[in-house]
């Protein structure tokens, strides 16, 4: 009697083992899928256009001549903007949020922050062309152009919709991220550090500038790049306010296109073989970018998640 | 002399409070804006005809979203019914089984996964499923929806079974119970509140993807017919609705837009509700 159960025993463990490992396997499994099925469907543009894809600097699909440099232009230009607003603003938020808000106020206004992250992107997107962009038509371009408009990213047309939009609706929405990150950053520095500033006679501010941000500094290095990861590869809000337009100009008021607004708007439209097989190779740049920044932030913030923790936490 | 040095100290101290104090304020700025005009736009469009009626062609009034909303639904099932279960046993594998380099490779995969650009898992989707299907489907949404459900639902579920004290799995193993029934019924029924939680996070996240549907279930007018046919979905008629000329259908996008978003919030209220429930001092 004891041994049939053992030994059932001990198939079912193996055969649950045997499940976890599999759904695991499905992951590995699922990754390489997309990798190959990415190298396998821009094979026909690389064997047409080779690394010149990348600095082509016309994307004509009528003459079918496809080169991605204004799509990587746009992209890198405004995550660019997304960044230059967004990372003060999140460290802002971090710093107050960790160290200066009453205790009261804290777990509620990092709800409504975070609560950003959760409006889906194409409500951005609608938001975008109905409210952000008719106001920076209006008001933010007239306004720049005047003050600014020696400069040549501030000059052209105020279509509203463009570069600016799409820099400007991508900083919203990077925000909680960098800032919620940096927020866990902030809060793995250890007490001591502030206690030994604080007790040296050092404001509040001069405890956060020499002790707890230089402490942090390689983890909120990561939230910013895990933004800037999120920045590159957004889609709808981007592709709904950035006008559309593959071209490289220096005014941030021109339309624009990403990479990943150029896959969303072409490639249900894309009927021969060449335009298609160029979207997906634009497609695998994006996913090799946003995967080296993925693994660069990620192997930052755990650097400093993890260093405390015998230090700390006794 | 250090009366100054200490004024300006005070002064800095003082002014990096207000200006860190400002940030937060500005951030919430773009939010007050955004709810307010769903809610208010929004509303205007609700009425019986748009839960109940199909969308009408263009140029003709009235007309509802009921088929998206309808659509929006199966699609997030489907994709819970195979994100969720793969994402939870992944999630056991990487708690309980592993400890080699197998488990290091998935977990770094699955933080990966979580960066990746939702549009890529639509293109990938469409050049596996959707050309063997040769036919725009359903499924091929489910899927790609349950691909960037899945990395979410195995972090949290690892983090959730780490939680639980190791004494009530040594219990169990003690009492004679088996590995899988000590798994089962003592450390899942234990991390049960957190893995809901994190399973309807990953919900209300997938809830409003577009990029991934765009070339994967795609569009319809119609009402649904059958898992391997072309379905509607809210956020995909917003971005096409929204990206039109007439003011009929951008109220209609704002309709749909205010559902989608209650449908989202509802989602994560639960999943806080959830966690509190079972989580008690987290």
């Amino acid at each position: 009697m004891q041994k049939p159960s053992h030994q059932s025993r001990q198939w079912g463990d193996a055969v649950f083992r045997g499940l976890t490992l599999l759904a695991a396997l499905v992951m590995v499994g699922l990754i390489l899928v997309i990798a190959l099925q990415l190298i396998k469907g821009s094979q026909p543009a690389f064997a047409r256009f080779g690394l010149g894809f990348i600095t082509g600097s016309r994307w004509d699909p009528v003459h079918g001549d496809f080169g991605s440099l204004p799509l990587v232009y746009g992209t890198v230009v405004s995550s660019l903007i997304a960044l230059i607003i967004a990372v003060p603003l999140s460290l802002g938020i971090a710093i107050y949020l960790a160290e200066l808000a009453p205790q009261r106020v804290r777990a509620p206004l990092s709800f409504l922050v975070e609560l950003l992250a959760a409006i889906p992107s194409v409500v951005y997107g609608l938001w975008g062309i109905f409210v952000l962009v008719p106001w920076i038509r209006t008001s933010l371009e007239p306004f720049l152009h005047r003050f600014l408009g020696w400069l040549p990213f501030f000059q052209g047309t105020f279509y509203g919709f463009g570069m600016l939009a799409a820099g400007i609706i991508l900083a919203i929405m990077i925000t909680p991220t960098i800032s919620a990150v940096s927020r866990e950053v902030l809060l793995a520095v250890p007490v001591s550090q502030r206690e030994a500033m604080l007790a040296l006679g050092a404001t509040r501010w001069e405890t956060i500038k020499m002790a707890v941000l230089p402490y942090g500094r390689s983890g909120i290095l990561g939230a910013v790049i895990l933004g800037l990861g999120r920045a590159i590869g957004e889609t709808m809000a981007v592709t709904m306010v950035i006008g559309n337009r593959p071209q490289v100009s220096p005014s941030v008021f021109e339309l624009a296109q990403t990479i990943a607004s150029i896959i969303a708007n072409e490639f249900s439209e894309a009927f021969d073989d060449l335009h298609l097989s160029a979207l997906v190779m634009a497609g695998l740049v994006l996913f090799i970018v946003t995967l080296l920044l993925n693994i660069i932030a990620r192997l930052l913030v755990w650097r400093v998640a993890r260093a405390p923790e015998g230090m700390s936490r006794e | 002399m250090t009366g100054e040095r200490n004024q300006r100290r005070k002064f800095m101290n003082n002014l990096m409070f207000v200006l860190a104090l400002g940030a937060t304020i500005m951030a919430l700025i773009p939010l007050g804006s955004i709810l307010l005009y769903v809610a208010s736009k929004g509303l205007i469009a609700l009425n019986w005809d748009f839960f109940t009626q199909l969308p009408k062609p263009v140029g003709e009034p009235g007309g509802g979203l009921a088929n998206a909303i309808a659509g929006t639904l199966i699609l997030v099932g489907l994709a819970s019914l195979m994100g969720i279960p793969l994402g939870i046993l992944t999630g056991i594998y990487l708690s309980e089984f592993s400890r080699g380099r197998l488990a290091w490779l998935v977990r770094f995969i699955c933080d990966v996964m979580t960066g990746i650009p939702s549009i890529i898992v639509g293109i990938v989707v469409y050049g596996t499923l959707v050309l063997a299907m040769k036919r725009f489907s359903a499924i091929a949404g489910g899927v790609a929806l349950a691909i960037i459900m899945l990395p979410l639902v195995t972090r949290t579920t690892e983090e959730m079974l780490k939680l639980v004290p190791h004494s009530l799995r040594e219990a169990s193993l003690a009492l004679g119970a088996s590995r899988w029934r000590t798994t089962y019924s003592i450390v899942l029924r234990s991390a049960m509140g957190g893995i809901i939680t994190g399973s309807l996070l990953a919900v209300a996240r997938i809830a409003g993807e577009t990029a991934p549907l765009l070339f994967t279930a795609l569009n319809s007018r119609y009402w649904h017919t059958g898992l391997d046919q072309r379905i509607a979905s809210l956020p995909v008629y917003i971005y096409t609705y929204a990206t039109t000329p007439y003011d009929e259908l951008h109220r209609l996008a704002w309709g749909a837009a205010l559902v989608l978003v209650a449908m989202v919030m509802v989602a994560s209220l639960a999943a806080r509700l959830a966690g509190r429930k079972a989580g008690g001092g987290r």
